[in-house]
């Protein structure tokens, strides 16, 4: 994958993309603006929100053994993985264990970032995702653009014509006379995901919280898809960030208010599923059955997650619930899409995440921070107040203090240079210099067509540039006194 | 009041026009304006692109330069926020409780035009009168970080002769972002297009905006556009008046193109 300047320059070109994407995010805008503004104590949920992490990510220990205590006793076996390539051992074991060679999914962001679809694959099981959007992306052979609608950088055409090339190839093939008008697609995924869900064995899904008192897990989601996942499969597995854990049953009450109207512009979100251990109900003939799964398996997931912990100024991204409201309002994302970031996690909290979690070790993780004009929007959008921002600038100087001083890199010279030349009092004549210099290079030269000053190639591709002004203010105030003598032009 | 003018590097050097028509302002509402001796940069470019330990002395120099003024008017927004927001930041970096104390104390007393004319002085109506269509771009760091709300508008408004024109989708970024508009020069190309085609929509003859880094990223998309409409940090409308009216056509353009056609 390339660099972010690169990855979106490819991307930029996409114009149908680029139409869907901008039509789609200010659609959830509009509908996510609304629902705020009827709340007048919006500032207070976020403020409780982030109260509530900060508290949980400062004794996460306490609470995820708090969380094995209480899943376990409810009969759910929890399984600690400390990276991608255990997660994923675990969870193939246990399909495999299950005698299944096909596994139903539904939200699914955090296997998608272990990638366990591959590791499935090499144990002899095929994985299908319900979520309709993420089925799409399967079809299709793509890779999610978004964090809550992974095929946001679709239109209806593109998705009729997926399914109706690709449908085929994993089970139940399209309808004939399937048309592009959602209710038509909609009917199509629904038959063929049904056989899916009569068939499946074994379910995968990730969850939005775990509570830690109670050992429940959540997931919420608009197509019931979740809800089928985690209800008919008799073994269910739940790959959980360590950081989706919440304290009490009572903390759901502010999440839930915030994720619906922040993630899709609802009041509340249609399908709310909680799920603690395994439950018993009487039979016929008065025998205990499995109400819902005989197995509920949780893997709890580090992969990088106590790295970002262990950084004062960095973990508040670890509060993130994934509403990807960031998302919708990010003029940068909502113009290159996800697919530039490289990464599960796109637009402004993939761009502090995704190298917190992976490390600043590649091209690629080092140039994230910097796919940011930081214009803010993302802090004000954010439900749990991130200040993504500061995250980017934080992780920027992490990119430059980790950098080899020797041989300095050009940015390098040319920041020490102007340091240099500030830490002093302005010296005087310096803009004159400048000003001269811009002149000489812009305009005054023997050819005065110089589109370019080198190493600003990027500047002069789209923008003309300002030549400055003979005189700078600094001088002009002192050669006429504030203006008051000599030809200054102030009264 | 005596108020101490922030000029910042980049205005003193490319727009000397916007801190002399504060100068003008500031003077025709009666108010003595000071040019503290020495100072530079505030640093922001050096933070923003990740080098912040270069930023240290000049947060140091900042505090020694404009320790001795209670009132401090920064003529750029977005270094106004950087002394606001990311002073502490450097602060804490360098361990040092002093320099806490002492970005603490500037950052309360520094403000951007409007907070100035608006919080401090009181004043929505300068008495100016700037007859064209004006388009007002609220840049983020005023809008996201300074929070000055409506502020500026509130003066614009107050102008005589003026037509405020409300630009679409005004409070999206246009793509500057210092050095992002270099590193990723195709997106911030793609932002500022959508800014610059929302502008022209409005019909005004003028875009104005708080910052003049921001103002020298669309304007230079206008001027390569070939487009009549002109950037003008809106502290020279405020200073114009009556007698001494600013007009939009020559003065304004300091946009250069260096193409053949208009080689000399
Ligand atoms: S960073 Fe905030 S706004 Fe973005 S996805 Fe996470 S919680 Fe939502």
């Amino acid at each position: 994958m390339p660099p972010f300047p690169e990855a979106a320059a490819h991307e930029l070109r996409n114009s149908q993309q680029r139409h869907n994407l901008h039509k789609a995010t200010r659609t959830i805008r509009a509908k996510r603006d609304a629902l705020v503004a009827e709340r007048d104590d919006w500032e207070q949920l976020r403020l409780s929100a982030e109260a509530i992490k900060n508290d949980t990510l400062a004794h996460l220990d306490e609470y995820l053994l708090q969380f094995e205590e209480a899943a376990t006793a409810a009969g759910a076996i929890v399984h600690w993985a400390p990276d991608a390539e255990s997660a994923n051992r675990i969870v193939a074991r246990l399909a495999v264990d299950a005698g299944a060679d096909e596994v139903v999914k539904a939200k699914s962001m955090t296997t998608e970032e272990i990638g366990l679809d591959r590791a499935l694959a090499a144990a002899g099981v095929d994985a299908y995702e319900t979520d309709l959007a993420a089925l799409i992306v399967q079809l299709a052979g793509d890779v999610p653009s978004h964090i809550v609608v992974p095929a946001i950088h679709r239109n209806r055409a593109e998705i009729r014509q997926i399914f109706d090339k690709n449908m085929g190839a994993f089970g139940r093939p399209a309808p004939d006379g399937m048309t592009d008008d959602p209710a038509s697609l909609a009917a199509a995924a629904r038959a063929h995901l049904r056989e899916k869900f009569l068939r499946a064995g074994v379910a995968v899904t990730g969850a939005n919280f775990a509570v830690a008192e109670t050992g429940t897990l959540m997931l919420v989601e608009s197509e019931g898809n979740g809800r089928m996942c985690v209800t008919m499969p008799k073994t269910l597995i739940s790959v959980v960030g360590i950081e989706k854990i919440i304290p009490t049953w009572r903390d759901t009450e502010v999440f839930l208010q915030l994720l619906a109207r922040s993630a899709t512009g609802e009041r509340m979100n249609p399908y709310t599923s909680m799920w603690t251990g395994v439950h018993h109900a009487e039979g016929v003939s008065g025998e205990p059955v499995a109400d819902g799964p005989e197995q509920v398996h949780i893997v709890l997931l580090d992969e990088g997650r106590t790295d970002v912990l262990a950084d004062p100024a960095g973990r508040s991204a670890l509060r993130c619930i994934r509403c990807a409201a960031c998302l919708n309002v990010c003029p940068v994302y909502s113009r290159t899409g996800g697919h530039a970031y490289g990464s599960v996690y796109p637009g402004p909290i993939g761009a502090v995440l995704t190298p917190q979690l992976r490390g600043l070790h590649s091209e690629q993780d080092r140039n994230l921070p910097y796919a940011s004009s930081l214009c803010g929007a993302c802090f004000d959008a954010c439900p749990v107040r991130i200040p993504i921002p500061h995250l980017l600038t934080h992780l920027r100087s992490k990119v430059v203090d980790a950098e080899p001083a020797f041989p300095p890199s050009p940015e390098r010279v040319a920041m020490k240079a102007a340091s240099a030349i500030f830490e002093r009092p302005a010296a005087m004549g310096l803009g004159e210099r400048l000003a001269g210099l811009a002149h000489k290079v812009i305009r005054g030269g023997p050819d005065a067509n110089v589109p370019s000053v080198p190493g600003l190639a990027g500047w002069f591709g789209s923008r003309d540039v300002a030549v400055p002004p003979p005189e700078s203010f600094s001088n002009w105030w002192s050669r006429t006194d504030g203006g008051t003598r000599d030809g200054g032009d102030v009264p | 009041m005596r108020i101490a003018l922030f000029i910042a590097c980049f205005n003193d050097v490319m727009y000397p026009r916007t801190g002399k028509a504060m100068v003008r302002l500031l003077r025709r509402l009666g108010h003595e304006v000071v040019f503290p001796r020495g100072q530079t940069c505030c640093g922001q470019m050096h933070f923003n692109t990740g080098y912040q330990d270069d930023c240290i002395p000049l947060a140091e120099h900042f505090c020694d330069v404009f320790d001795g003024y209670d009132v401090v008017l920064a003529a750029s927004g977005s270094c106004a926020s950087m002394v606001e927001e990311y002073y502490p930041t450097l602060a804490d970096r360098a361990g040092s409780q002093r320099l806490h104390r002492r970005v603490d104390s500037v950052g309360a007393r520094l403000f951007e035009l409007s907070e100035l004319l608006v919080d401090v002085l009181g004043v929505t109506d300068t008495g100016s009168y700037f007859p064209h269509r004006v388009t007002y771009h609220p840049t983020c760091h005023t809008l996201r970080m300074l929070r000055v709300g409506d502020k500026p508008t509130q003066l614009l408004r107050n102008v005589e002769g003026i037509e405020l024109a409300e630009l679409p989708e005004a409070e999206e970024c246009c793509g500057f972002g210092g050095t992002f508009a270099i590193k990723n020069a195709d997106t911030s190309t793609a932002m500022g297009s959508d800014k610059v085609a929302n502008a022209m929509r409005t019909g005004a003859e003028v875009l104005t905006a708080a910052d003049n880094s921001c103002l020298m990223h669309i304007g230079g998309m206008l001027s390569r556009g070939r487009s009549p409409m002109r950037p003008l940090h809106y502290a020279e409308i405020l200073a114009s008046t009556r007698e001494d009216p600013l007009g939009t056509g020559g003065p304004v353009r300091e946009v250069d193109r260096p193409t053949r056609e208009f080689a000399p």
